[in-house]
């Protein structure tokens, strides 16, 4: 029987890294993150973890040390949030470029200027077209479940990729919540040991990382791209898997009290849990509402959203970053993927929750019910940023 | 590699576009990018052979009788030698294409 034990967030973390028998683990430490890396390196430093800790002087290192233990086929984690996501960043690129599927989790927080270190989603739209797969979590036990699927799925043969895992900085990641631990001998068996097809290897050499000129460059991105997609099916397989062996089921987008909904609100991270009082509140009004969870943000899941939100007649999305002089990264994929579509909601967009602001029930109330009245009236700004005073 | 490199498809590639036969940077032809070429000049060559030492694509070689000579397929035209050979024996020329 699975033990549950109430723990912070972050140290869940370092537990299932550990449950996952992790073989390296280069970090620098920044918050929100720090207590991830923190208790990691304790876990080796006390002999619980057989694994190497590689202390590094910036992100920028640490991925780079992810990618050469990844590359001898090691079990690779890292995290970092922020700044240190944005210091990183080159390398993020030539992870998935070169298949390495090394597990991140990110403790989403914000961007300077001015420095806060609080979350919102400005990192994670600043490594959105990295080629990682990248998955949002709720809540501690959806994080713990998620870092175990995030190695069994990137390193899957057919898929070998990075994947990071979105947990809201402070919002999850310092929070204590009762975590339901899988037992070991389950985890081994949902988790194979890592086998590199074409590991670095003094007795069979092989060269990574090399030129790409442009008479094989489009071909190296296309066969990429065509991998990514591809992922979703095995991410799939891994979660129905999960589920049947440990009762917890996740698919890409996810709904509450969506049935027959005509207004819809779509989240991402942990805001969706603050959102469901106010669906309930609201439902037990007898308002027609219902709310949308983006589970899988890469592979981006296309027909899901567009199965998910068909019937509705408007839908309003939340984003927790901005792109500058456009509008709400989350949303203006929304709206992409429904163009085409006959039959689609009026799509709303507000930005919110920046820089650890928080949104309440009732400010998602209110948030709905602006986004239907902008449904109907029309809103002269492609999209509001909401509870930011005039 | 099998497939000339204007053949190979995505299909074709390794994971993460691994390199597994080794040495096969040899087969790419930098001598594309060169817009001028070194032409030597046998009257004014001592055999020196400091062209070849100051080459950074190591492309410059001594022929049997004595004098260098550089391997067009590689020699990117940066025109090194010509500035470091103090008797004045190569001089850069246009390519005619």
């Amino acid at each position: 029987m699975a033990k549950r034990e109430g723990i912070e967030v972050s140290r869940a973390i370092a537990i299932a890294c550990k449950l996952a028998n992790v073989d390296v683990v280069a970090a620098y430490p920044i918050t929100p993150q720090t207590h991830i890396v923190e208790d990691l390196a304790e876990l080796v430093a006390n002999g619980e973890l057989d694994a190497s800790f590689i202390p590094v002087e910036s992100e920028h290192s640490a991925l780079s040390a992810c990618l050469g233990a990844a590359a001898v086929g090691a079990r690779t984690f890292t995290a970092t949030a922020g700044q240190g996501l944005e210091l990183m960043h080159e390398v993020v690129y030539v992870a998935s470029s070169m298949q390495l599927p090394i597990v991140m989790a990110v403790a989403n927080r914000a961007l300077s200027a001015p420095i806060s270190i609080w979350g919102d989603h400005s990192d994670v739209m600043a490594v959105r077209d990295t080629g990682w797969i990248q998955i949002f979590v709720e809540n501690g036990q959806q994080t713990v479940d998620n870092v175990l699927c995030a190695f069994r799925i990137g390193e899957d043969q057919r898929v070998l990729l990075p994947v990071m895992v979105h947990l809201d900085g402070f919002h999850l990641t310092h929070v204590i919540e009762p975590i339901s631990f899988p037992e070991q001998s389950d985890v081994d068996q949902f988790l194979p040991p890592n086998q590199c097809p074409l590991p670095l290897d003094p007795d069979r050499p092989v060269a990574m990382g090399s030129f790409g000129p442009p008479y094989i460059y489009p071909e190296c991105k296309k066969a990429q791209e065509i991998n990514l997609r591809a992922s979703k099916k095995v991410i799939l397989e891994c979660w129905k898997e999960f589920g049947d062996l440990f009762g917890r089921y996740y698919s890409p987008v996810e709904g509450y009290h969506c049935e027959g909904a005509k207004v819809l609100l779509l989240t991402m991270g942990s805001f969706s849990e603050t959102a469901m009082d106010a669906i309930d509140k609201m439902r037990g009004e007898g308002k027609n509402v219902g709310l949308i969870r983006l589970r899988l943000w890469r592979p981006f899941p296309f027909e899901e959203i567009r199965q998910a939100v068909r019937d509705a007649e408007v839908l309003i999305v939340l984003d927790r970053a901005i792109s500058f002089g456009a509008m709400g990264p989350v949303c203006s994929e929304i709206k992409s993927a429904l163009y085409n579509e006959a039959k689609k909601p009026k799509v709303v967009s507000f930005v919110g929750g920046l820089g650890g602001r928080d949104i309440s029930p009732s400010g998602f109330e209110r948030m709905i019910n602006r986004g239907i009245e902008i449904s109907q009236t029309g809103s002269e700004q492609e999209f509001e940023m909401f509870g930011v005073r005039e | 590699m099998t497939k000339r490199e204007n053949e190979i498809t995505w299909k074709d590639l390794n994971i993460g576009c691994i390199v597994t036969e080794p040495g096969n940077a040899r087969q790419y032809r930098t001598g594309d990018w060169r817009s001028e070429k070194p032409i030597f000049d046998k009257d004014r060559c001592i055999k020196c052979g400091l062209c070849s030492i100051f080459c950074p694509e190591g492309c410059i070689e001594q022929n049997t009788e004595g004098y260098f000579e550089a391997n067009l397929f590689y020699c990117k035209g940066c025109g090194i030698c010509a500035r470091e050979c103090w008797p004045q024996a190569i001089t850069m020329v246009e390519e005619e294409e």
